[in-house]
């Protein structure tokens, strides 16, 4: 195992108002994890400044071992970093094919890459609205259609944010166990999200932030036997 | 006067397909970069003058157009690397003002190169006659019914390749969310080089094609660049199917919507009176058609962010 995405004391924002005050998150191959914050805790900030849309004004971002601070969105898409953004972001004027094959590649050059075939069999519902367009989708098709999306990119990294934000119960409950398949097959991600247990149940590693820092870092077992955590850092 | 109609119905195709191949260009551009190109015009002018000018050199209309394609291109393709992709970053308002004195320059530079004079381009020869479509009722210039054709092969492969292929797929991927396809991996920026060039030999098609029906003047780009816009505006800015629609409901109203105007206006007032203020309602009719799409759907009717 080595380390996928490494965040060393990052600090940035915009303008003149800082909003990270030092974040550090490390991911592993092969590893399921998440970062779990209160809203306005900053990770819109932080994934922006993970994809280069936003400049680090200290600390370092690396990627395969490589720094990626200051290079071009694009370019660290095509290392292999995938993100299922917060609002979806589908397009809306692609067929769910086209948001689908428009993105296809083997980012991690593993040997059996995600395929739009594997798409629909990990979301059969998507299938079946193959045509329509990517407008015409409702709230959990969009969701399934963004993560089916991101893997056919295979990539190294898959990043979600807010992966299960305004959908239904039944839909949640849904992503969550696409979530553990994910986590099966071998698939590495990193979930940015508020507190939910069964989200930590289908991750291994956890980390905490607040008010633009991280505060905690540890895996599924000593979260669950230590709630005070929990509930010190993310009210619940 | 029923085959009148028809006449001004295929005048008025063959106009918006005209006005398609600078549309499909400038829908592209402003729909992938956000960019504001008042200078689109330019390139058709500079098409047409290069196009005149290949002629007068080979004497052969084709392989004149086809180098002016060629040469207006590679024109457009410095343009980009040494202003477009700086503008691309900037706000509307510099857009504006850089596009803008761009038309001043090429317009001072076709006249410092190839004198204030219009160029004439003759049609190829062997298309200068009239076809009969339907016997002695209508004819009807064979060139003008190769610019439609023209203007509908290359509708059909902008078609194909904006729906059929993965550069289509990212060009509207790219037009509908931008920060969303660098996210996904799509390099922007080599793409917007491919559309502004597509851009500008569609351009330069376009002022080929229709130099030998106009004549080739220092300004000619100006007056086509409204209706373009306004074309885009109607069709939603970005979209392919939008310009070609669009672009077809401008050329329509520019010439159906025209006679039958003077025709109706004959009827209350004297024939003079009825042809200018015919013409004014009909340059009108398409402001109010973009105020109505404008009011009713503000992105246009084929909207490509949603």
């Amino acid at each position: 195992m080595s380390a996928l995405l490494t965040i060393e004391n990052l600090e940035t924002g915009y303008g003149p108002s800082q909003v990270l005050f030092g974040v550090n998150l490390e991911v592993q191959g092969g590893e399921a994890s998440t970062l779990l914050g209160r809203n306005g805790m900053g990770k819109t900030t932080l994934l922006k400044a993970v994809f280069g849309q936003l400049p680090a004004w200290q600390g370092e971002i690396r990627f395969l071992g490589e720094k990626i601070n200051g290079r071009s969105t694009e370019q660290i898409a095509q290392m292999g970093l995938a993100l299922v953004p917060e609002g979806r972001q589908i397009f809306p004027n692609l067929s769910v094919e086209e948001n689908l094959v428009a993105f296809h590649a083997n980012r991690n050059k593993g040997e059996k890459p995600w395929k739009l075939d594997d798409i629909y069999e990990l979301f059969p519902r998507l299938k079946e609205r193959a045509g329509n367009m990517g407008n015409q989708l409702s709230g959990g098709e969009q969701q399934m259609l963004a993560v089916g999306r991101a893997l056919m990119t295979n990539p190294y990294l898959l990043i979600l944010d807010e992966a299960t934000e305004g959908l239904s119960p039944i839909i949640r409950k849904e992503i969550w166990q696409v979530l553990a398949r994910l986590k099966e097959a071998g698939q590495s991600f990193l979930v940015i999200d508020k507190y939910f247990k069964e989200l930590v149940r289908v991750t291994d590693r956890h980390t905490f932030v607040e008010k633009g820092c991280s505060v905690w870092s540890g895996d599924t077992e000593t979260l669950q036997r230590s709630p005070d955590l929990w509930k010190r850092y993310m009210g619940v | 006067m029923g085959y009148l109609i028809i006449e001004q119905m295929l005048n008025g195709l063959q106009y918006g397909l005209m006005l398609f191949l600078l549309a499909a260009g400038l829908t592209l551009v402003f729909g992938i970069m956000d960019l504001i190109n008042l200078a689109h015009g330019s390139l058709y002018m500079i098409g047409a003058f290069l196009a005149a000018t290949f002629f007068q050199m080979l004497g052969s209309f084709f392989p004149a157009l086809l180098l002016a394609i060629v040469a207006t291109a590679f024109i457009g393709f410095i343009l980009e690397r040494l202003l477009y992709r700086k503008l691309q970053t900037m706000s509307h308002l510099s857009q504006v003002l850089a596009t803008f004195a761009l038309i001043l320059i090429a317009n001072e530079s076709i006249k410092i190169i190839f004198g204030a004079q219009p160029l004439m381009i003759s049609m190829p020869s062997g298309l200068s006659r009239a076809i009969e479509i339907v016997p002695d009722e209508l004819y009807y210039p064979a060139y003008r019914l190769l610019i439609i054709g023209v203007g509908f092969a290359v509708a059909i492969g902008l078609y194909l390749l904006v729906n059929k292929t993965r550069t289509g797929m990212w060009m509207r991927a790219g037009a509908s969310n931008r920060e969303m396809a660098a996210v996904m991996g799509v390099r922007i920026k080599p793409l917007f080089t491919l559309v502004f060039v597509l851009g500008a030999a569609l351009c330069a098609l376009a002022g080929a094609l229709l130099g030998p029906l106009l004549a080739v003047t220092i300004g000619m780009g100006e007056s086509i660049l409204i209706p373009a816009f306004q074309v885009i505006v109607i069709g939603g800015i970005g979209s392919m199917r939008g310009a070609l629609i669009g672009s077809l409901l401008v050329g329509m109203i520019d010439t159906v919507g025209k006679l039958l105007l003077v025709l109706g206006l004959g009827f209350i007032t004297d024939p003079t009176n009825a042809g200018t203020l015919g013409s004014t309602l009909a340059s009108l009719s398409i402001s109010v058609l973009m105020v109505a799409v404008l009011y009713f759907r503000p992105q246009g009717l084929f909207p490509a962010r949603g």
